[in-house]
């Protein structure tokens, strides 16, 4: 890694103004966005021992989960009356996930970001992290928190909410990894001249300044949550299997008996949830971390939101967070004010002594990692065959990904120009936008499952629009935001001149939203790969319908409880995942930071 | 107040940073400064040269390479209580309000709310913010929010004041108006403060404002001169003597670069770094030298006056003149040679090959860059292969803008041509 990440990466992420409150600045791709494209030896290291610690992982679990077969939750009701109790647990599950998510995002990439040795490969280790997919973090880690608690629910919960906080906690981490790297020079240089100390300086500069991105990830993260509804609440790993009550669970046991009544109850409930965060939660969030951009040109108004009004105005809320402000006051004071202590000085001398020690440990562990991988490989029974023909799955997956998202790209992309234009319509269709991307899959299955069924059709083929389902949004959003923001004169500018038809789009459309085009397509073919565990194996009561894929593979592993093809897909497919990032939308990214990028 | 006593001693300051390719830059060498009580000291000089650099050693945010600074007798290894420092760009916090920016360096010393609070108020009364108690930094115009900055400054009672370029962010009205109600509670003895250090590349704001001026040279930064300003407050930028004064610390600034131009190595190496200067301003001064009422030979303090440009402006175009050999500096007069004067007579076609006739005379690294293209087959040559070789002699960023500039010139003489996208050097032109 480059000794200096910020500069490495040569353009400071934007904040950008943009519709009223809709999406407060521009989002950087959940992926590690170095100006490098080869993978260096830290990449290496950081697959190395994520897929050591997952085997290891799993086998230790293996051992602890026998007696847990008989793991028994009271069955789920189709009765629409249990749904709001249904509901309200998901939503709170949601809530503890985002929790957690939280306090990773502000330990490991405080961590990444402030220690030179950490981030070196903490952020690769994020960069693999976030190319495995949510079911393989399942399968392999519900024996063990089922074991945390025998026989009790305690521990399946536990399991359903790790599992929701693995669809979360990646992106709002590089997020804030991202924001902490590019907090301006003169804010911390006042901060330390005031005396504030490193905990100080912490809460009330770098983390105020990281907010507005951290926000826009926890919706995009929330939408991310309960798209893997289902996968996280019902739960089929080999012999375990259960069915946390909530929605997902609901909606699988719909899918289970053919019950089309069920899914529209449950859209409905789904709908009034995430309307209920988005008015509750998301809306005076946003509007909240407005006042927390950094650029000082006063943006457009945002909107109030009735909710932050409600909660500005509430006596009982200043009364209930009065300890907490008084707690984080009396937290900066509890250290004197830092006078007369050196701070970080760039250039100092390297302290080697401690840089050797650091790398010993961990050229140590990866070779403890790469033994467990190698014996795994070996004890495993996997053939080159096997490998190669999973590799051969892993390309019919990428061919249904780069298909999807050039189509989903070739329609969304002038659509969201047309609306980015009309702020009113924008105003309209964000929001929308957004919760379509919240939409699980799942919930379309009886209708494609029929489809194909009745009409014969070939599921290779026709299940692969479920992939996009949730993930094609991105790109209409990213694109909506990028026209609403292309400046008023470069349009004059193409009307006086008389530019027009596919001139036009091709010369001041087009290349005006590029940028945040990339970083939605981005987004979305990693979400799509991800996606594709739920959508190449799809069932309708008894029916299953099954696509040649990576993401089928996996799936069915899972439900076999095979341990070695569950690691197997899941290794293929971040491969995958990594190389794509690398050789293709990393140079991209960058060409369009360079080419279109309007200062 | 009582005058003369040392509030800060910087002894022997050297600062350096680490080469990417190994050995170091020398930002600062042999600086020595003091300030005593009742002074306000100016460091003057051409951006680049090192002024904010020991500006920020002072405030105890990096450290000097070699070299001490002390603050009332004790060693500064840190932030130290008692210096306080305003911002080119404000610093302030976009999330709080003025008040509670004002608030912000009092809480942290653990006051109470009550005192924090009545003392913010006090600071926020004394310079005039009156009212915009509440109002977010992004509300409030440029003028304004350097005041919530000087505020902020001078709440926790410091015994000094740095202060950055503070008004160079403004428009010169603004400035102004900022500078002056500073003096004045500054003369008035309104301030908490004992003594100002002031950076700027302003002569006259350094003339109105400063008891001394220390002129510094680039490359490294050191102190060539001290100026004793003696003239009484309020100043009148239309005296005689403060015009004098300008005039003379005009010519002390020329006569000095010159000076170090006659010792240096007459001609650009390889490892010089150019100015980032566009062709068009090169000839833009060569015909405003060559126009009457100059006819060739030009005061600078004069023409950057007609020019409306500040002196730090007009500084690297007049040395890429020089540099080229289209003019030589003398005092403070810029003097047209004759192939500057033929310049100036000549049609763009004619210019565009005397410019790169001297490109190739008088830079180095287009020269190099030529060669390289013409001998290589393909007449083609990637970006890297000349960013290497010129991180041998300065940083990345020093050799990225070397190698801009010298693309921009080599542009207007068509000497080659640069694809960015590509990164790549040609002699192709666009078909």
């Amino acid at each position: 890694m480059s000794a200096d990440p910020v500069r490495a990466w040569g353009v400071r992420p934007a904040n950008i103004d943009c519709l009223s409150g809709v999406c407060p600045m521009r989002f950087l791709p959940p992926i590690a966005i170095e100006a490098r494209y080869l993978p260096s030896r830290w990449d290496v290291l950081a697959a190395v021992l994520v897929f050591g610690f997952i085997i290891l992982f799993g086998e230790a679990s293996r051992i602890l989960g026998e007696p847990l077969k008989l793991l028994t939750i009271s069955p789920i009701s189709l009765d629409p009356a249990y749904l709001p109790e249904y509901a309200l647990r998901t939503a709170f599950r949601m809530l503890i996930a985002m929790a957690f998510s939280l306090a990773f995002t502000f330990t490991y990439a405080t961590l990444a970001a402030k220690s030179r040795r950490a981030g070196a490969l903490l952020i690769p280790l994020l960069d693999i992290l976030q190319s495995v997919p949510i079911l393989s973090f399942l399968s392999i880690t519900v024996v063990f928190f089922l074991s945390l608690s025998p026989g009790r629910i305690f521990g399946a919960e536990l399991a359903a909410v790790f599992a929701i906080f693995t669809s979360q906690a990646w992106n709002m981490a590089f997020s804030f990894y991202q924001s902490l790297r590019t907090v301006p020079g003169e804010l911390i240089e006042a901060g330390r001249l005031f005396g504030l100390n490193g905990w100080a300086r912490f809460w009330r500069i770098e983390t105020p300044f990281a907010l507005p991105g951290l926000i826009w990830n926890m919706m995009m993260s929330m939408s991310g949550g309960w798209f893997f509804v289902t996968l996280s609440e019902a739960v089929s790993v080999g012999h375990t299997s259960f069915a946390l009550p909530g929605i997902g669970s609901y909606i699988a046991m719909a899918i289970a008996q053919r019950d089309l009544t069920a899914i529209f109850w449950a859209i409905g409930a789904m709908l009034i949830v995430i309307l209920i965060y988005d008015q509750l939660m998301f809306r005076p969030l946003v509007a909240w971390a407005d006042r927390f951009r950094i650029d000082q040109e006063p943006g457009e108004e945002v909107e109030e939101t009735w909710a932050l009004r409600m909660y500005r105005r509430a006596r009982l809320l200043d009364l209930m967070s009065a300890p907490f402000n008084w707690f984080m006051r009396w937290s900066y004071r509890l250290t004197p004010p830092t006078f007369n202590v050196a701070g970080p000085v760039g250039g100092r001398a390297i302290n080697r002594a401690a840089d050797g020690l650091w790398y010993g440990v961990l050229a140590a562990l990866a070779a403890f990692a790469l033994s467990r991988v190698y014996l795994f490989a070996k004890s495993g029974g996997l053939t080159v065959s096997e490998v190669l023909s999973v590799c051969g799955l892993g390309f019919l997956t990428f061919l249904r990904v780069a298909v999807l998202i050039a189509l989903a790209s070739i329609i969304w992309t002038p659509i969201g120009i047309y609306v980015g234009l009309r702020p009113k319509l924008a105003r309209l269709v964000q929001p929308i936008a957004q919760f379509l991307a919240a939409f699980p899959a799942n919930l379309l299955f009886p209708v494609v499952v029929l489809g194909i069924v009745t009409f014969r059709l070939s599921p290779d083929i026709w299940l692969s629009p479920l992939m996009v389902l949730g993930t094609q949004w991105y790109i209409l959003f990213n694109v909506i935001a990028g026209a609403s923001l292309l400046p008023k004169e470069l349009r004059d500018a193409g009307t006086n001149f008389r530019v027009s038809g596919w001139l036009w789009w091709r010369k001041i459309a087009l290349p005006s939203v590029f940028p945040y085009y990339v970083t939605g397509a981005i987004t979305a073919s990693g979400g799509s790969w991800n996606a594709s565990i739920v959508a190449e194996l799809a069932n309708w009561g008894s029916e299953t319908l099954r696509a040649h894929g990576l993401g089928a593979y996996i799936r069915q592993a899972t439900l076999d409880g095979n341990f070695q093809h569950v690691v197997l897909g899941t290794a293929i497919m971040s491969l995958f995942v990594a190389v794509i990032n690398r050789l293709f939308w990393r140079p991209l990214y960058w060409y369009a930071e360079r080419k279109f990028r309007l200062a | 107040m009582a005058n003369g006593a040392a509030l800060l001693e910087v002894r022997d300051i050297r600062r350096a940073f680490p080469r990417p390719g190994g050995g170091e830059l020398l930002v600062l060498e042999d600086v020595n400064l003091s300030l005593r009580q009742g002074e306000i000291v100016g460091l003057l000089g051409r951006s680049g040269s090192g002024k904010s650099t020991l500006l920020r050693l002072i405030a105890g945010l990096s450290e000097p390479s070699g070299g001490s600074v002390n603050y009332l007798g004790e060693p500064v290894l840190g932030p130290a209580p008692g210096i306080a420092m305003v911002f080119q760009s404000f610093a302030l916090f976009p999330w709080l309000t003025v008040l509670e920016n004002v608030q912000l360096g009092l809480e942290a010393q653990g006051l109470p709310d009550s005192e924090t609070r009545a003392r913010a108020l006090k600071a926020i009364d004394l310079i005039g913010l009156d009212g915009y108690e509440s109002a977010y930094p992004r509300e409030l115009s440029g003028g304004m929010r350097q005041r919530v900055g000087f505020a902020r400054a001078l709440v926790v009672n410091p015994n000094i004041l740095l202060m950055d370029e503070p008004f160079s962010a403004l428009d010169v009205l603004t400035a102004e108006n900022l500078r002056t109600d500073f003096l004045e509670l500054w003369n008035e003895g309104d301030l908490p403060i004992k003594g100002v250090i002031l950076v700027t590349h302003n002569i006259e704001e350094a003339v109105q404002m400063c008891d001394r001026i220390l002129l510094f040279s680039t490359n490294p930064g050191k102190v060539v001169s001290e100026i004793k300003v003696e003239l009484r407050h309020p100043r009148d930028r239309n005296d005689p003597a403060f015009l004098a004064l300008v005039d003379r610390i005009y010519v002390e600034m020329t006569a000095r670069r010159v000076e170090k131009l006659a010792q240096g190595p007459q001609r650009a190496t390889l490892g010089t770094m150019l100015p980032r200067v566009s062709a068009n301003l090169i000839s833009g001064l060569i015909e405003a030298v060559a126009a009457p009422p100059y006819n060739g030979q030009a005061d600078l303090p004069k023409i950057a006056d007609d020019l409306q440009f500040e002196i730090d402006e007009l500084f690297p175009v007049a040395e890429s003149l020089q540099l080229l050999r289209l003019a030589d500096l003398e005092g403070g007069d810029i003097k047209l040679t004759e192939t500057g004067k033929r310049f100036a007579a000549d049609e763009t076609d004619e210019r565009k090959r005397i410019f790169a006739r001297l490109l190739i005379r008088y830079v180095p690294l287009a020269a190099l860059i030529r060669r390289v293209l013409d001998d290589r087959e393909s007449h083609a040559a990637p970006k890297s292969r000349f960013l290497d070789e010129l991180e041998d002699y300065m940083t990345e960023e020093a050799a990225e803008e070397t190698l801009r500039s010298v693309v921009s010139w080599a542009r207007f003489a068509e000497l080659f041509s640069y694809d960015d996208d590509e990164q790549m050097f040609s002699l192709e032109n666009p078909a």
